[in-house]
């Protein structure tokens, strides 16, 4: 299983061809307190670097872009009833939604956890 | 981030050492939240007490040459639509400058001085990003003999809000817990502070407004903060709060095109002053949009759903029609779901109204509410 970042902070987390993609804690962090987010429908084609939810923070939304091209497989419905998990677990529990990945070619143009620490600290 | 450009507050320093996230504002760097995150800024003013830096905000004294107070509230009077020459010394009014218009050119804070020798003065607070044309415009507009004196150089402005406010700062001068709201005294602190202290704010609490001296502000936010209930809180906060206490953000909720009327502050506007012989600027579109039911008025607006609506959301009616923009919009950490304010043709101003907001293209229900959304706390004795 491997985890790959991308410039606006998302994270898919890839086994075989299926992806679990969230945002980064250092989105998270960036974002304050998350009072809402809009999920995609189940089935939903997506193309690489298309909308793939919203989030709402105190202050302002703000959109999350999916990392690869597939199809949305599950959303991750605590989210409904507790935005905050995008806060307390960004990395695991406040996950977005899961995808069939079309072409893991998509994931070549990704950052692997170091690379992504950097681009964070040079950003 | 052209950081180097933006002037900083004396109280700079304390933001950084509270580790809070500074922003750009009104060309000012100010702090949007600090170490507690927004959400948490918000509760805690709710619940205890909230420290703010609104030294960016003008200060101004107007005063005349002949020491009558008369003759400066008769002054202002021209340029507002309150009633100002029956303030009495050591209470304050909300009111608006108008242009000849009666667009809003800022909303602003007018106090007559209350202790002695200097009660022909009158105090105002504008908005920081309004400051330097506002004083402009005042002092352009002074007759010969009354004066402005810009004391931005010199004061700095603290805001304590809260449940816990009132005895927190009772504790440094006891003479303010029997102060009322809208109203001021100038009481020492500490032996050697002496504050302009105002009971009144941005958050629908009861709290103070606390103009000290530049060389000042720092030893009293220091005292402030040792009291284990006062938390520093940013603009972000700010923003909530007043939302939550129905109050008007200049730029956002009203601007030079909106008069007092459509944006619903006609409770700052005395009867007497409504009447077609008043000389003041903007008097005629004041007179008028109170007449025509149709013209735009500012509602609170509840969406039935979890979906915050931003500030530009479109608003529709039943059918579809737009009726209106959404202007503040936002998550109300008490209520714990979306409220807004917005704009719509006078027809639908009636609570209970159903109107849809349009987010993300999407038609969503909502109805019009009355403000505030969560009830003001003021101290009326």
């Amino acid at each position: 299983m491997s985890v790959y970042y991308t410039k606006d902070h998302e994270w898919i987390r890839v086994s075989q061809n299926i992806g679990v993609v969230g945002i980064s804690s250092h989105a998270a962090t960036q974002l304050g307190d998350v009072v809402y987010v809009e999920l995609p429908e189940l089935g939903k084609k997506l193309i690489k670097g298309e909308e793939l939810a919203v989030v709402e923070s105190v202050k302002a939304a703000s959109e999350v872009y999916s990392p690869v091209a597939g199809e949305v497989l599950s959303v991750n419905e605590t989210l409904e009833d507790q935005p905050q998990t995008v806060n307390e677990s960004p990395d695991d529990g406040g996950w977005f939604v899961k995808i069939s990945i079309s072409d893991m070619n998509d994931l070549e143009s990704l950052m692997s956890q170091d690379e992504y620490s950097a681009y964070c600290i040079g950003s | 981030m052209p950081d180097n450009d933006l002037l900083k507050t004396k109280l700079y320093d304390i933001h950084l050492s509270n580790n809070a996230v500074m922003v750009p504002f009104a060309g000012y760097n100010m702090p949007l939240h600090y170490d507690l995150g927004i959400l948490k800024e918000h509760l805690h003013t709710r619940s205890k007490a909230g420290l703010f830096d609104v030294s960016h905000m003008g200060q101004c004294f107007l005063y005349s040459d002949d020491l009558s107070f008369l003759s400066v509230a008769k002054a202002l009077e021209t340029l507002i639509p309150a009633e100002i020459s029956n303030l009495e010394p050591g209470k304050q009014k909300y009111s608006q400058l108008l242009n000849s218009d009666g667009g809003i050119i800022d909303d602003l804070m007018i106090g007559r001085l209350g202790f002695e020798g200097q009660e022909h003065k009158l105090y105002l607070v504008v908005n920081a990003g309004k400051k330097l044309e506002d004083f402009e415009y005042i002092k352009k507009n002074l007759p010969e003999g009354v004066n402005i004196d810009i004391a931005d150089d010199s004061l700095s402005l603290i805001s304590l809000q809260g449940p816990e406010a009132s005895e927190i700062l009772t504790g440094l001068n006891s003479s303010i817990a029997d102060l009322l709201f809208m109203s001021s005294v100038d009481v020492p602190l500490t032996p050697n502070i002496w504050g302009h202290v105002s009971r009144s704010g941005y958050t629908g609490e009861d709290g103070f407004e606390i103009s000290v001296k530049n060389s000042d502000v720092r030893s009293l936010v220091n005292i402030l903060l040792q009291n284990e209930d006062v938390e520093m809180i940013g603009l972000g906060a700010r923003d909530s709060l007043r939302l939550e206490a129905g109050l008007c953000l200049y730029g956002q909720d009203i601007d030079e095109n909106i008069s007092p009327i459509e944006a619903g502050l006609i409770w700052s506007i005395q009867k007497s002053r409504r009447l077609p012989n008043m000389q003041y600027k903007g008097v005629k579109r004041i007179i008028a949009d109170i007449q025509n039911v149709n013209s735009k008025r500012l509602v609170g607006i509840r969406p039935e759903g979890k979906v915050p609506a931003r500030a530009g959301t479109e608003i529709q009616d039943a059918e579809g029609n737009q009726i209106g923009l959404v202007t503040s919009g936002g998550y109300s950490p008490t209520l714990g779901c979306p409220i807004a304010m917005g704009y719509v043709n006078g027809k639908f101003k009636k609570v209970g109204t159903p109107i849809n907001l349009v987010i993300r293209n999407k038609s969503m229900p909502a109805s019009v509410v009355k403000v505030p959304f969560v009830s003001t706390k003021y101290y009326r004795g």
